[in-house]
């Protein structure tokens, strides 16, 4: 049974070289060269095994991004994506997770027939965690979130969803939105020939108004979220250096035994 | 040089290559004198990384030689450079000729499986006796209807213990010096192969070198590559991809080294500061980079001169001298520099102090790429 997945890939600043915050709309700077988020890697992952699994169809990517970046999603294609779908618009400026989880619905739907649509748990640099819930609302579908693996028996899809003490197994009709946690796979790096074949492949670049969205919805003027403030985390106190003479175990004692863990 | 997205996200896939397959297993090949090299390269070649610029018709990439450049630059910043030699040959040293000259049935049979990875290659030109002077050989091959029938003995043959087949030099007419020589596939599975032994070495230990023995050897004559008689030519153009591998690779090792020694240096504290605040050990390093930069600039160069199929002998003769001295020199001051805790086994210093100094010697020693320029300049004469 062939199966058509949409992951939904976010392209961000490298985080080894982040660039700033802006201090007027207290957000980071976008005008740097873009990259696949990591936490993405892992889904475009399990979704090239899943199609691997079925036998037939193909992974379509989603991304929002500004000035039609296509640099992470070039490295999706490469590790084997069929296409992509590109919604970047000046009118995007300023949008919230609700914002960008409107554009990512309007986007998978046209991306057409998706048997699943995967992101990750939460993104590197906003990491609210909360646009895949929101696009799962917003296209009607089940959501489930945390998988650290997916299964597709017929028209269902069987989930390990992580908890704190284990996980739990969970089930949903396809089509469903899943959110995986990073680390569950090992992503492949893309081959050269995947590299070379990414060149030819379709990315279908489009504007809020290509997706029937009002300008209104999306960006600053639709954002319902405000950036109050930010601040500079505060730096980690200097650990405590035990020299040992012999008696250094006591001291170790002394300490764990202070913050009443033993 | 421009590279272009292309290029940074092949340097990447090959980075985490490195990091993911080869550097947690260095130590553990180093200490066994040797590497699982058909495991490592088919992984490889699953990548597309072991025939990059060669003809797809034989599953090669059709790329220029910067992906090459790329890849060798990064496996130069491996923990193991006796592994990333072993590489080198696999790609740029044992196969280039048969691609260049082989007919189409020795490229289906044995160059495809070498960029699948499933067939592992070793260059077979020195010998006991003659090493620096390639015209000296004495391996002979005496054709017997269909056949060459070999006798000999080849030295220092990388991959030698695990190769599937070996790109020969050998004596094909008794003209000889350079004249009646050629080259030819010989697969390791013929009666009359022998591994005579196991070469234990200073440096480059994660990489198996071998001796071996050929005695009344047959071998089809088919199985010779390009014109019989022109394997000493045939094989001084291998020796320039050959030459530009190693020069990348030093490239990307000195690089390294570099960063890890400044990195070093600004924690090791000394006489109430950091190392790196002597005046003295700022400009050693400088010294260094300088260089570098000039390596990596004449790199590039000899990358887009091969590239557009320009003869490269001068740049691979400049690439290889002045790379393999620059790795020296920058192995030197990362000992000097690590002091005690550059000369222990436990630290990166004291293994790329032993590998580096390969370089000056294998592939056509410093002095040999001075006899070569001093010709091409018309210097002296002999
Ligand atoms: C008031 C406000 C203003 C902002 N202004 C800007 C701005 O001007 N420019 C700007 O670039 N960002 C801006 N952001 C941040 C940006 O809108 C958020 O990154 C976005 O809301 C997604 O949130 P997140 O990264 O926290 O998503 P999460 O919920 O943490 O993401 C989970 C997963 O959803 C998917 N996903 C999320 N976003 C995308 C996307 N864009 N494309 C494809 N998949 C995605 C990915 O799979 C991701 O891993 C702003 C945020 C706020 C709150
Ligand atoms: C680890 C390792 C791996 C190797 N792998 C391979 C391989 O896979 N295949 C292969 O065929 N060979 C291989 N070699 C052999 C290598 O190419 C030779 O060692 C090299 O060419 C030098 O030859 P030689 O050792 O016979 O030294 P010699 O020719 O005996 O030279 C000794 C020294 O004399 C000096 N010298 C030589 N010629 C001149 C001159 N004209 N003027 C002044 N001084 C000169 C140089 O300093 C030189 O180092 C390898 C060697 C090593 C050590």
């Amino acid at each position: 049974m062939a199966m058509n997945i949409v992951v939904c890939v976010k392209q961000i600043p490298d985080p080894a070289d982040p660039g700033e915050l802006d201090p007027n709309t207290k957000t980071l700077k976008r005008d740097v060269k873009l990259i696949l988020d990591e936490a993405d890697s892992y889904g475009v992952e399990m979704a090239l095994q899943l199609v691997d699994a079925a036998g037939g169809g193909e992974v379509t990517l989603v991304s929002m991004a500004p000035d039609d970046e296509v640099g992470g999603i070039r490295t999706a294609l490469a590790m084997g994506a069929a296409k992509a779908v590109l919604v970047s618009d000046e009118a995007l400026v300023g949008s919230d997770a609700l914002g960008t989880a409107k554009v990512l619905a309007k986007a998978i739907e046209r991306a057409g027939d998706a048997d699943l649509v995967i992101t990750a748990t939460e993104s590197s640099d906003g990491y609210t965690g909360t646009v895949p819930e929101q696009v799962a609302e917003l296209l009607g579908l089940p959501s489930i979130t945390f998988a650290k693996s997916i299964e597709v028996d017929g028209n269902t899809i069987k989930v390990k969803r992580q908890t704190e003490a284990g996980y739990d197994d969970v089930e949903a009709p396809t089509p469903a939105v899943i959110s995986v946690t990073a680390g569950v796979v090992e992503p492949r790096y893309p081959s050269f020939k995947g590299i070379m074949a990414a060149k030819s492949k379709p990315v279908d670049e489009v504007t809020v108004a290509d997706l029937g969205l009002d300008a209104d919805a999306v960006g600053w003027a639709g954002a319902r979220q405000e950036i109050v403030e930010i601040a500079t985390a505060e730096t980690r106190e200097a650990g405590t250096i035990i020299e040992d003479e012999g008696e250094g175990y006591a001291q170790i004692v002394d300490f764990l035994a202070d913050l009443k863990v033993i | 040089m421009q590279f272009s997205d292309d290029h940074e996200m092949f340097r990447r896939t090959v980075r985490e290559f490195v990091s993911n397959e080869i550097n947690p297993h260095a130590d553990e090949w180093e200490a066994a004198g040797t590497f699982p090299a058909h495991e490592l390269f088919s992984k490889m070649g699953d990548l597309g990384l072991l025939g990059l610029t060669y003809d797809s018709e034989w599953g090669g990439g059709d790329a220029d030689a910067i992906y090459t450049m790329i890849l060798a630059e990064e496996l130069g910043r491996s923990a193991s450079l006796g592994v990333a030699m072993a590489i080198g040959v696999q790609t740029d040293m044992a196969t280039p000729a048969l691609n260049r000259f082989g007919s189409d049935e020795l490229k289906a049979n044995y160059l495809r499986p070498a960029i699948e990875g499933s067939m592992v290659a070793s260059i077979a030109v020195s010998e006991p006796d003659a090493g620096s002077d390639v015209a000296g050989i004495r391996t002979r091959a005496v054709r017997d209807g269909d056949e060459w029938v070999i006798n000999g003995s080849k030295m220092w043959i990388t991959s030698g213990t695990q190769a599937d087949w070996l790109c020969l030099l050998a004596r094909t007419s008794d003209e000889g010096g350079y004249r009646g020589m050629s080259q030819m596939v010989l697969p390791t599975n013929t009666d009359g192969f022998a591994v005579s032994r196991r070469l234990d070495k200073l440096g480059m230990r994660g990489s198996d070198t071998a001796e071996l023995t050929f005695t009344d050897l047959r071998i089809p004559v088919s199985n010779t590559i390009g014109v019989v008689g022109r394997g000493f030519q045939q094989q001084m153009a291998q020796f320039q991809d050959e030459r530009m591998v190693a020069a990348y690779q030093m490239v990307g090792a000195v690089e390294l080294a570099m960063e890890r020694t400044v990195a070093y240096l600004n924690e090791r504290m000394a006489f109430g500061a950091p190392l790196i605040a002597n005046q003295y050990i700022q400009y050693e390093l400088a010294e260094v980079a300088a260089m570098l930069d000039i390596n990596r600039h004449h790199n590039w160069a000899a990358a887009e001169a091969a590239s557009r199929g320009e003869d490269i002998t001068r740049h691979a003769t400049v690439a290889k001298l002045t790379s393999a001295r620059l790795a020296r020199q920058m192995a030197d001051l990362a000992v000097q520099f690590h002091g005690g805790m550059g000369y222990v086994e436990e630290n990166w210093p004291a293994r790329f102090y032993r590998d580096t100094r390969l370089w000056s010697i294998g592939g056509g020693a410093d002095e040999v790429m001075l006899r070569t320029l001093a010709r091409m300049n018309g210097i002296g004469s002999d």
